[in-house]
């Protein structure tokens, strides 16, 4: 039997720092979506809200909040938290209740407004958060975490800075053409390479800004999306696992990993096993896909999503974004959009715009930045408090 | 050093003195050991452990990965000095525990002085000055010059196997 649901509306609203209310973004995000899904509001049976993320934790309520700026039409509202990785859980759950028949069409949306500069945890003596102690005793922020991980490949893998800025350089140039994208500016590998060192290896350039913005996606089942005659693409895998014991990688906000002493590790490390999850629901490979919407929270972060994708094996990303491999025109173009670097995180709605992205390059609309003749993408992110995502959409 | 009155930032993560240790705990049941403690229900997922010895942390490992912090963390981070200084932090290796723990490096030591893989070891260093003008102490990850964190003589870590000299915690 198949898990397919349709995907037959995406929409946006640019990413920048706007400093209005959430929902603000997320109902013009959903306006939009719907009108691409040729649907009206009336339509729509469930709503799920991808909630906002305060001080690394869910913020205010979005599912209701959404319906309600919508114009309440007596639909069912759901919301979900999960960090970066927010957004497909959204997904995850409208899919749920369209394949367990309980509706036919959801509307699913996320969208935020940021604060400037590190993101920082809540205010007060919490000394049970680890989220808030990562703070006070390490001063151990969210880019010292992603250094770790760009440092070990530069000493196992021989990674060097000009290969991280190589990624922004190609990020830059892809997110060009995309109206969405908050920075639409070529970057020289000297500019990465000469913006002020933040937690060394990485510069400055080399780490992705935080940003106000919002996405929708819009959701029917197979056999409503024929019915109604409306042009869909595949829905195929929504992959929200979490790690399996022990997780051998320090991830944010932890100050220690899990012990190996009784139990070995997996095979699949945290971050290999969220795309394999989605590479198995959909019965697809890495080989079946043509470009990837990866979460680089940090350059050197999307050349560990290449491996852990399954674009390479692990040491071998460097080689390709050096070959041009993951430029749009080259092998797999990843990050088409301009990705995390372009637009800057907004937690609740990143995940939804991955998709967004996917949609546009599988319709073939992806204007100045299209991926010839896509046939499958794949979308990955990766979140605080062990959350991961991946989303496979084919034609 | 730190100094005779100087307390620890955090209370039962870490013994102080001459040889001052991290300190976990181990589930009695499976031997998977917990950094920060834990003390409830063994995250084993095959163990249902309830039980728990208190373990000082090996206080040598090897260097998983390091960076550093330039600009100064937001709060709760307390800094030391104004202007403020930058710091290095490194992820430990701990060979007998199967963990990799975080920690910030000591003072002197940054970036150039450390390589994944290379040898370091525990000390407890001031952290912050409180606001009764108190100093309030963290571990730290110390570099060791050669190969120090082997098991042969010299080394003088406690292991995961040895109960913490609080001794053992018994289930709530």
């Amino acid at each position: 039997m198949s898990n397919d649901v349709a995907l037959v509306g995406v929409g946006m609203h640019p990413w920048g720092k706007w400093g209005r209310p959430f929902q603000s973004y997320g109902v013009h995000a959903a306006r939009a979506a719907l009108a691409d899904a040729g649907l009206d509001w009336s339509d729509v049976q469930l709503v799920v809200g991808g909630e906002t993320v305060r001080n690394g934790y869910a913020g205010y309520v979005a599912g209701a909040t959404f319906a309600q700026a919508l114009g309440w039409n007596g639909a069912r509202v759901a919301t979900a938290y999960a960090a970066c990785a927010t957004g497909a859980q959204a997904l995850d759950t409208a899919r749920a209740r369209i394949l367990a028949g309980m509706c036919d069409v959801a509307l699913v949306v996320g969208a935020d407004t940021t604060p400037k500069g590190f993101l920082a945890p809540n205010a007060g003596e919490r000394y049970d958060d680890p989220d808030w102690l990562r703070f006070r005793l390490l001063g151990m922020t969210n880019p010292a975490y992603f250094a770790l991980y760009a440092r070990r490949r530069m000493d196992l893998y021989g990674a060097t800075a000009a290969d991280f800025a190589r990624v922004k350089v190609k990020n830059a140039r892809h997110g060009l053409a995309n109206p969405y994208a908050r920075y639409r500016k070529e970057v020289a590998l000297d500019e990465v390479m000469a913006s002020p060192v933040v937690a060394d290896p990485l510069h400055l350039l080399d780490i992705c800004a935080t940003s106000d913005g919002g996405a929708a996606v819009v959701l029917t089942s197979s056999e409503f999306a024929r019915s109604r005659g409306l042009p869909a693409l595949r829905l195929r895998a929504v992959a929200t696992v979490a790690p399996t014991f022990p997780n051998t990688v320090i991830e944010m906000p932890n100050f220690a990993t899990d012990s190996t002493a009784a139990v070995a590790p997996a095979d699949l490390t945290f971050r290999d096993s969220i795309a394999h999850a989605a590479y198995e629901e959909a019965g697809l490979g890495p080989e079946d896909v043509s470009l990837a919407e990866v979460y680089d929270l940090s350059t050197a972060l999307e050349l560990d999503w290449y491996e852990n994708i399954g674009l390479c094996k692990p040491g071998e990303a460097e080689q390709l974004v050096r070959a041009g491999d993951t430029t749009v025109g080259g092998r797999v173009p990843v990050n088409p959009s301009g990705g995390l670097a372009c637009f800057g995180e907004a937690v609740p709605a990143q995940a939804l715009a991955q998709v967004c992205e996917v949609a546009w390059q599988l319709r073939g609309v992806a204007e100045g930045r299209q991926v010839e003749g896509a046939q499958a993408g794949i979308t990955a992110n990766q979140g605080l408090f062990g959350h991961g995502s991946s989303v496979i959409v084919s034609v | 050093m730190a100094n005779g009155n100087a307390t620890p930032a955090v209370d039962g993560w870490f013994t102080t003195g001459d040889r001052p240790a991290l300190l976990g705990t181990r589930c009695v049941q499976c031997g998977t050991v917990f950094f920060p403690r834990e003390s409830s229900f063994c995250r084993n997922p095959g163990c249902a452990g309830e039980r728990f010895d208190e373990v000082e942390l090996s206080r040598r490992g090897r260097v998983w990965s390091y960076t550093d912090a330039r600009y100064q963390p937001p709060p709760p981070y307390i800094a030391r000095t104004d202007p403020y200084e930058p710091f290095a932090l490194a992820a430990v290796e701990l060979e007998a525990e199967g963990l990799v723990v975080m920690g910030q490096v000591a003072d002197g030591f940054g970036v150039d002085d450390l390589t994944v893989g290379a040898p370091v070891e525990l000390v407890v260093e001031p952290l912050y000055t409180d606001d009764d003008g108190a100093t309030r102490t963290i571990w730290r990850w110390r570099p060791l010059a050669g190969d120090g964190a082997g098991t042969g003589a010299g080394d003088d870590s406690s292991g995961a196997g040895s109960p913490g000299a609080t001794g053992e915690e018994g289930s709530r």
